[in-house]
């Protein structure tokens, strides 16, 4: 049986054939394949959500997906949403806060961020909390990451009134 | 002494007053943080860049009877192995010892250990491969057989010398200390009310978002080694890496970029880092070692494993009189280099008892090794031992006399008018506000509601309670840290400051960025010092060969040293500018200064020149300025602190908190911490770095441990087992700022990195307790899991 | 840690995968949505030598009501479950359970019968599909076989399933009126592992409490139906002495081990608590 197998994904929406390993996870698919290193290995063990990247929409482990698995289907990474401005506002807010510190954790972080912001606009402060439970920081009590998300899903309910 | 220069920064009268000082302004350098484009060292690419990859000892204590590493040199992809000897040959081996910590022993450490591997983790081969993947298949194809040696794990044990780890060294204690002002036993004799409790605290360890990494690149033709690495003290790099490895320390630069978190795990020298760099140089090709997140759990520094009996004596009216201590603490098989494992220990005799009046303190501390990872220097050092140990024994004291736990503290505390004042241990605060810090957090918090609303669930079986904890923090140490020990590390930082031709200002600064803001207050500092708005400063960092020569990052020193020098070289800066702007304006210099970008009139706010026509002339055009004058807009300035041995700040901290009786699973509710760090540089960046420091200290108080069995085998060594709080179970964290700025520097800040570790520990561990007492149950021993909090209730 | 070097195969139908299976006997191993297999590989704590991706195959996904049966496909994510209308209608137990596993990064990509076959004994699936008496649909080379959720779970991470079968779907019968449900758990934080739990389920009428299912992770080597402690509560009012009753009852149903979370007492302990808040939900 063949450990190489060919993939093609769809990275930030330009499609990327490689012959892949099939162990090679797709965080390092997309840091040494591609070349897009502002996905994060804290762990490799699903623990710490660094690698959190989107495949098909959905936020995912990095770390617990194989490339080949993402063979044809849509990965979104932290460089991609950052250019599409996706993530704009939030990142607009992070700052403002202080909402990170090494930045290490903090693509991971504003792409479970993302993922409430954009399907749970009523979220409570317990409920950011409860939504971002799976993405480490080590630096910031957390604190300040509550206030910047719960900043931007303030102004969308005020945008909506 | 430097000569206070009042804020604010201007000249009086001028709209600019304080500048960026005191401003919660966002961090410019964050931006690339956010889109994912930092440069981590695991970032960069280079060609032919080799992985290393380590075969690590699965025994915590066992001789190398055979390695053979045939077989693996031969598996697909691997380009060479070595083992200690092989690298030893380019690598000498180090002995953590300091000279003011007299007696302190440590064994020869190798990079790659020989012969006998002491702790579980330690590595005894190292692999290079093309891809790390390809490394570690090989491992499996190392061939090792062992002796096991008999395994010292318990710390009592070690202090028995039952067996002796080292015997060259002749016994398992590595320092011990002792202090005694004299008449503690009378002490005790007149004391009312003498409480006595022992409290222990469980290894934990750093857990860096990016784990250890270095990408080491020898250059054989000029010998020189330019090493991207994942530190905080890039000069003390430089100088171990030359004198180790035998290059002349003007060939070796130390770059660190992006750095993913350290807290103190990234300041020391680690074994298999040192063989990385060999190993560049053997080779004379890239080589890269990031750790694996298992590997990092084996092997960054751990720290704080501590038992401790403390007794305090007190009179009726609460007036406490002597501190008595028994510190008992282990640090694995090795002193760590070039910090020595001896510090926690010492800051603990030093800190203990720290915020109060009483006179007599007695102390006796032992440091022992085991067959356990090495311990070090961790985000506040010894702090939350002696806060815990203080604040525990304090609690115990006040709850004897019935006195309330805040007012204890109120006739305990040093007076605010009370400075300069000498502790028993020895050591000196230039100025505390402890009782400012106390009256600020009490309203903060709204005590005395709090008290009633406990009260009140109470009745309703309702478990709630409010833990208080008064701190003294070491920050900005001077040379009497490490210098005076002959540690090649520099208490002293530098700053450089160039105005551009285009107006623009560059800050080059000794003291490193690991996220905590550096580079945001440097451009701070300098905008404000030179008068030019925050877009107009670029900072760099981080780099041997561009950078003055200073410390880094460590002992919350960065603001208080290293924006000392920004301020200072900043200032220079500005009068430098004015020199050439009234030789072209043709005014007298003390007639002008600098706002906004221009040269002003300073009385009229006239603009006068624009700074970017200033650089255009100064740069370009020095031909039309009289001939003896030379403009000089580039300044480095560099501060130690002197008068002091450490700046001491305080603060005081507050949890509330509700057990669960039936589980034993704390629920977090609230914190609060109101820290005098002197000059705020900008409230935003302390307060989260105190919410973060507090997150760490929670983490000690109810999660983490790194768990050994009786063989030295650790346990939770991954990131599922190993508990980093989480943002689910982590309070919302207020912070209250005093501020009382040391009048060593112009600049007053004296540090706020490790303030929130420090205390966050103790008044957790007062407002379990405080929750419990109703039901006549304590717990002393941290982490307090739900199981040792239900063992206390007897449910378990 | 990176994985060791295996080959991978996608198959397009269950005879691909039975045939692969076949082929490569105990080297292979089914991938589903690897949550738990791809953090073990990436430990290097096992080395199989195929991976069969069975996320190609049609008709293993999806939730479906059939009269009295929900039908929940193998292939379906725990998201999924957590966020269905029918589910939350029909077996709300599940719809408590959802958000307590892992997080949501996790349960985007884990799959119901993947978690079921890991058979972890601190996984919430198994309990639930006990408590709800759940039939696993199992099919192999040879047609399908239905095995009970209650004798599927044989010892620690040991399933009724054999070599070469595949995990299908799962069928509920959906409780009547009148049932209650409610999913407790104790971990340390969100997300992690529970160190107990319980899935129970109860009609509660007249003041009393009857059919009770209390199922439990986390209190020995698989999920445990708890039959003398719901013996001791069935038909009966809740009071403190029944709900003692119950609990105490519980040392002859669990049999904890001991581990980094605590000893067998404290587990034991710790399961009586959330015995009785559970009695407590469902009566309320």
């Amino acid at each position: 049986m063949d450990t190489t197998i060919e993939a093609t994904v769809t990275v930030n929406g330009t499609p990327v054939t490689r012959h892949v390993p099939a162990r090679q996870h797709l965080i390092d698919f997309l840091r040494d394949a591609v070349g897009l290193t502002g996905s994060h290995i804290g762990c490799e063990q699903g623990v710490c959500g660094a690698c959190t990247v989107r495949v098909d929409g959905e936020i995912v482990r990095g770390c617990l997906m194989l490339a080949v698995q993402a063979d044809g289907r849509n990965v979104d990474t932290i460089e991609g949403l950052s250019d599409s401005g996706e993530l704009a506002e939030l990142q607009k807010a992070f700052h403002e806060h202080n909402a990170l510190q090494c930045g290490f954790c903090t693509p991971g972080m504003l792409m479970a961020a993302q993922d409430l912001v954009r399907t749970k606009p009523e979220a409570s402060r317990e409920k950011i909390r409860e939504h971002i439970s799976g993405n480490y920081c080590r630096c910031t009590g957390y604190h300040a990451i509550v206030d910047a998300v719960q900043e931007v899903i303030e102004k969308r309910q005020g945008g909506r009134r | 002494m430097n000569a206070r220069a009042e804020l604010p920064l201007h000249a009086p009268g001028t709209q600019t007053d304080k500048g960026y000082i005191g401003q919660s302004v966002p961090r410019p350098n964050a931006k690339r943080l956010l889109q994912g484009r930092g440069a981590f060292v695991d970032d960069l690419r280079f060609p032919r860049l080799a992985h290393v990859v380590f075969f690590r000892s699965p025994y915590a204590h066992a001789k190398v009877k055979k390695l053979d590493l045939t077989k693996a040199v031969r598996q697909p992809g691997v380009i060479a192995c070595f083992d200690g000897r092989a690298v030893a040959e380019y690598c000498t081996p180090w002995v953590a010892v300091l000279a003011h910590l007299k007696g302190i022993k440590s064994p020869p450490q190798y990079a790659i250990a020989i012969e006998r591997a002491c702790w579980q983790g330690e590595a005894i081969a190292a692999i290079v491969a093309d891809t790390r993947e390809q490394g570690e298949d090989a491992l499996a194809h190392v061939e090792a057989e062992w002796e096991e040696l008999p395994v010292v794990t318990e710390m009592e044990d070690a202090l028995s010398n039952r067996y002796v780890i080292h015997p060259d060294l002749g016994d398992n204690i590595c320092f011990k200390r002792e202090l005694d002002t004299g008449a503690v036993d009378d002490a005790f004799k007149q004391a009312d009310v003498v409480v006595e409790e022992t409290f222990g605290f469980g290894r934990h360890t750093g857990v860096c978002m990016e784990t250890r990494s270095i990408l080491a690149d020898y250059n054989a033709a000029d010998h020189s080694l330019t090493v991207y690495h994942a530190t905080q003290a890039p000069h003390m790099m430089q100088d171990i890496f030359s004198r180790h490895l035998g290059i002349p320390e003007a060939n070796v630069r130390v770059i660190c970029k992006d750095v993913g978190g350290s807290y103190g795990i990234k300041v020391h020298v680690y074994p298999d880092e040192m063989a990385t760099a060999a190993i560049s140089v053997i080779l004379r090709r890239p080589v890269k070692f990031v750790a694996d997140r298992l590997e990092s759990f084996l092997t960054d520094i751990h720290a704080r494993e501590h038992r401790a009996k403390v007794r305090l004596a007190c009179r009726k009216d609460g007036q406490i009189l002597a501190f008595d201590l028994d510190d008992l603490t282990a640090i694995g098989p090795y002193s760590v280099y070039p910090r020595t494992s001896g510090i926690e220990g010492n800051q603990v005799v030093n800190l203990t008892g720290g915020p109060y009046t009483h006179q007599q303190y007695r102390a006796k501390m032992h440091v022992v090794f085991t067959n356990k990872n090495v311990t070090c220097q961790y985000r506040a050092v010894g702090h939350p031992i002696a806060a815990a140990l203080t604040e525990g024994i304090v609690d115990l004291a006040a709850a004897k006399l019935g006195m309330d736990p805040a007012e204890f503290r109120r006739r305990n505390l040093i007076a605010d008018d009370a400075y300069p004042y000498t502790f028993p241990s020895g050591i000196k605060f230039e100025r505390l506000s402890h009782h400012k810090t106390l009256d600020k957090l009490l309203a903060l918090m709204d005590y005395k509601k709090l008290r009633a609303e406990q009260a009140a669930l109470r009745k309703k079986n309702v478990y709630r309670g409010i833990g208080l904890a008064a701190i003294i923090e070491v920050t900005g140490p001077s040379p009497a840290f490490y210098g005076v020990g002959g540690a090649r590390i520099s208490a002293q930082d530098g700053a450089t400051l160039r105005l551009e031709p285009t107006g623009m200002v560059t800050c080059i600064g000794s003291v490193t960025e690991q996220g905590q803001g550096t580079e945001g207050i440097f451009a701070q500092i300098a905008a404000s010092a030179v008068g030019v708005t925050m877009d107009k400063v670029r900072v760099i960092t981080g780099d041997t060969g561009v950078t003055p020569y200073g410390g880094g990052t460590w002992a919350s020193r960065g603001a208080a040293i290293g924006g000392e020098a920004v301020l200072q070289a900043g200032r220079t800066l500005r009068s430098n500018i004015l020199d050439v702007a009234a030789v072209i304006l043709n005014m007298d210099k003390g007639e002008l200064d600098i706002v906004n970008n221009e040269v002003v009139n300073k009385l009229t706010l006239e603009s006068k020149l624009p700074l970017v026509e200033l650089g255009r002339i100064a740069y370009f055009r020095p031909d039309t300025l009289p001939p003896k004058f030379q403009s000089e807009l580039t300044v480095t300035r560099h501060y130690t602190p002197r008068e002091y041995g450490f700046s001491f700040t305080n603060g005081i901290h507050a949890s509330y908190l509700e057990v669960d009786v039936d589980t034993g699973f704390v629920k977090l509710l609230k914190h609060w911490a109101v820290d005098d760090s002197g000059t705020v540089i900008n409230p935003m960046l302390v307060d989260e770095q105190v919410r973060g420091g507090v997150v760490q200290g929670i983490g000690a108080a109810l999660f983490e441990e790194c768990v050994y069995d009786e063989t030295g085998q650790l346990l939770n060594g991954n990131m599922a087992d190993y508990l980093v709080p989480m943002s689910g179970e982590m309070p919302d964290i207020i912070v209250g700022h005093v501020e009382t700025p040391t009048k060593q520097s112009q600049l007053g800040a004296k540090g706020a990195g490790e303030a929130g570790t420090a205390g966050a520990p103790a008044a957790v561990m007062n407002a379990i307790n405080d929750a419990l007492a109703p039901l006549g149950a304590r717990v002393t021993v941290q982490p307090f899991t739900p199981e040792r909090i239900l063992k206390a209730l007897g449910k378990a | 840690m990176k994985a060791p070097s295996f080959a991978y195969a996608k198959p397009r139908s269950l005879d691909e995968v039975f045939a692969l299976a076949e082929e490569h006997g105990a080297d292979a191993k089914l991938l589903a949505g690897g949550q738990t297999l791809l953090a073990t590989l990436n430990m290097r704590l096992s080395s199989p030598a195929l991976l069969i991706d069975i996320t190609g195959v049609p008709g293993l996904s999806g939730i479906a009501v059939k009269g009295n049966v929900l039908r929940i496909g193998a292939l379906t994510k725990h998201r999924e479950i957590e966020r269905s209308p029918d589910v939350a209608r029909h077996l709300p137990l599940l719809a408590q359970a959802a958000p307590h596993i892992a997080h949501v990064a996790i349960r985007n990509v884990g799959t119901l019968g993947g978690s079921l076959a890991h058979a972890d004994p601190a996984a919430e699936w198994p309990a639930c599909c006990i408590a709800l008496d759940a039939e696993i649909v199992i099919a192999a080379r040879g047609g399908e076989r239905r095995v009970k959720a209650r004798q599927f779970y044989r010892g620690l991470f040991e399933t009724a399933l054999d070599a070469g079968e595949v995990i299908t779907a799962v069928e509920f019968p959906i409780p009547g009126a009148g049932y209650r449900s409610a999913f407790l758990e104790l971990a340390r934080r969100r997300g992690d592992y529970a160190i107990v739990g319980v899935a129970a389920l109860a009609k509660a009428s007249g003041g009393k409490l009857s059919d009770v299912r209390l199922a439990f992770i986390g209190g020995g080597a698989t999920p445990i139906l708890a039959k003398t402690a719901m013996a001791a509560i069935e038909g009966k009012q809740l009071t403190p002495d029944t709900a003692a009753a119950a609990q105490m009852a519980l040392a002859k149903d669990l049999a904890p081990t001991g581990d980094l979370n605590g000893s067998p007492a404290t587990k034991m302990h710790l399961a009586r608590v959330l015995c009785g808040r559970a009695l407590t939900a469902l009566a309320a």
